[in-house]
């Protein structure tokens, strides 16, 4: 295909709506067979992201190739060769489920009887086959993502879209959903996947987009992102909630990074540079003080702490631009 | 990868493209009678409300309701009642397409290599066969209550075609709707909007009895050249052909329709294609 191994290429893709800019010159190169989590709040540019590259949205500038073929150009040859399994599940809630997906088969142009085998097929692949003639409306959550799965990889696609998969489901059909993915990826699909929730993409994805205000701010895999907060972080859980102020204080001059206050969890956390050294001065500051503590726990950042300190440096430093351009 | 994923040539032909279209659409169709068959209390439901009204109104009101120019009301009322069936249809054709758009089914199959035109082809069809069948239940219910056409049965079919054909106007103005506002909770507006349609027309009462320049919207309404042709065609009592609606009852069922379709088709079209939202 075009002699790439490249399964998505964006190069500057805008998007503007009226005067905001939803996608600002953002670049995303996913190699074919990986899973990439484009991570982001919400707006910053995902969904419309993954509408363009789904040929589902015009965009206003840039180039993007999906599976080797110009997603503006050749749009039909791109829809044969994605699925896409958006925010809701998009499957008929008054037909069964083999009826969505035999339907969904002729759709892509499969002959009648080899539709009805594929729609058998993955409704086995998917744990559906007892629920197969049950109409979708009366499937739990997680099943009826699953159906929606299973719709998105009627044709086998090359490039799997997955929109924030597991919005809005229980654990219990979460995990259902990240068990197929996982079955997916081994068989070698290429998968974009979007969510807002750092566990997920940290699960799932093998490289990470950090997306803020329709632009990259950041990417790499979830070790070398954790690894750009600064290294390892303490954690401290004290015994009595009276004592945070006095442990915060300590942990600030035995630590270099700022410290981070939960009083729900009577919690106190920073990152640290010398692991050995800085645990010992902590226990040793703590018994001096008589502050008891329950647990300290030495550990890599969380992607929620990369997240927020990714985005929020980000903010701040378009508020500085914003300030020199006065 | 097995032999049933293999990816189906990209037609390039017109040729193909058309029968892929035909295909496509046919699919869709048979998605809404699969719908019936899923369905069938909303369905008959569906086919008993209109009846209900004809009830109503003749028989509850109908005592009250002077024909203009004589003649039996129930008689007058039915061509009425036809054209309100058809009318109300747009509820259904709103409720399948917004359902559609607001759980991202449209937004799958626009992503699929499917005709685009398909969709909306697929659904006025299955529409169209829904129309026939709620059309051909109200004439038993029509025939029950004393309504007969006089005129012949050329006559009388080419009045069931004015009918149906008022139907595809209406089913494009609910596709376009729905496209626009992709929310199926506004089908509740529609309910109540038919109305106002209904009665301000001269399905019910003559325009004659209404305040002049009532009489005049109603002469205007759509709903009433299509009323007013089928009461010619079926030789049922209407009002004198004083009028001009009177005049040219059959031209204008024939072109209201047939100019709603051309601004609404295109428009259903362009909004389900449209990619710059």
């Amino acid at each position: 295909m075009h002699g790439t191994d490249l399964a998505i290429r964006a190069e500057g893709l805008r998007k503007r709506y009226g005067d905001r800019h939803a996608l600002d010159r953002l670049d995303l190169n996913v190699p074919t067979g990986t899973v990439h989590g484009l991570l982001g709040p919400n707006g910053a540019g995902k969904t419309t992201a993954v509408r363009i590259l789904t040929t589902l949205l015009r965009f206003d500038a840039g180039r993007a190739e999906v599976a080797g073929y110009d997603v503006a150009r050749q749009p039909e040859q791109v829809r044969y060769r994605i699925g896409l399994v958006g925010q809701y599940a998009a499957v008929d809630e008054i037909l069964s489920g083999r009826q969505n997906l035999a339907m969904f088969g002729r759709l892509y142009h499969l002959p009648g009887r080899v539709a009805d085998r594929r729609a058998d097929e993955l409704l086995h692949r998917f744990g559906l086959a007892d629920s197969a003639d049950k109409p979708v409306g009366r499937y739990s959550g997680g099943m009826r993502r699953r159906l929606d799965l299973a719709a998105g990889l009627i044709l086998a696609p090359a490039v799997l879209f997955l929109d924030e998969p597991t919005t809005g489901l229980d654990p219990r059909g979460r995990n259902e959903v990240w068990a197929a993915v996982r079955a997916l990826v081994g068989a070698g699909t290429t998968v974009l996947l979007t969510t807002q929730y750092l566990d997920e993409a940290d699960q799932l994805a093998d490289r990470i987009s950090v997306v803020d205000a329709g632009r990259i701010v950041a990417d790499g895999t979830p070790d070398a992102l954790k690894s750009r907060l600064g290294g390892d972080r303490i954690d401290v859980v004290l015994h009595r909630v009276d004592d945070l102020p006095e442990a915060a204080t300590l942990l600030g001059r035995i630590t270099d990074g700022p410290v981070v206050r939960d009083d729900d969890n009577r919690r106190v956390s920073a990152p640290v540079a010398d692991r050995i050294g800085t645990l010992t001065a902590l226990v040793r500051g703590l018994d001096e003080r008589g502050v008891a503590a329950e647990n300290i726990v030495l550990r890599r950042p969380t992607l929620d702490e990369v997240f927020l300190h990714l985005t929020d440096a980000d903010r701040e430093s378009d508020e500085r631009d914003r300030e020199v351009a006065r | 990868m097995t032999a049933t994923t293999t990816i189906p040539p990209v037609p390039g032909q017109p040729a193909d493209r058309l029968r892929w279209a035909v295909v496509d659409s046919w699919t869709i169709t048979r998605r809404e009678l699969a719908h019936w068959i899923r369905q069938p209390v909303q369905i008959v439901l569906g086919l008993l409300f209109p009846i209900m009204v004809v009830l109503m109104f003749g028989y509850l009101f109908g005592g009250g309701m002077a024909v203009p120019g004589g003649g039996d009301y129930r008689e007058f009322l039915m061509p009425g009642m036809y054209a309100m069936t058809m009318l109300f249809g747009i509820e259904a054709s709103y409720a399948a397409v917004a359902t559609d758009a607001s759980r991202g089914i449209t937004d799958r199959f626009r992503a699929m290599p499917m005709a685009g035109s398909a969709v909306v082809v697929g659904r006025s069809v299955a529409d169209l066969l829904h129309a026939a069948l709620g059309l051909a239940v109200m004439v038993g219910c029509g025939l029950a209550v004393g309504w007969r056409w006089h005129g012949g049965l050329t006559a009388a079919l080419a009045g069931f075609g004015l009918l149906l054909l008022l139907r595809f106007a209406v089913l494009w103005i609910g596709i376009y709707l729905a496209l626009l506002l992709r929310n199926p909770e506004a089908l509740v507006a529609l309910q109540i909007l038919v109305w106002p349609v209904l009665f301000l027309s001269n399905a019910l009462v003559s325009p004659e009895t209404m305040p002049g320049w009532l009489g005049v919207l109603a002469e205007l309404n759509p709903l009433s050249a299509t009323v007013s042709a089928t009461r010619d065609l079926f030789d049922n009592p209407g009002w004198g052909g004083g009028s001009w609606l009177g005049r040219y009852a059959v031209p204008l069922a024939l072109g209201w329709p047939i100019l709603l379709t051309a601004i609404f088709l295109p428009l259903s079209v362009r909004l389900y294609r449209r990619l710059d939202r």
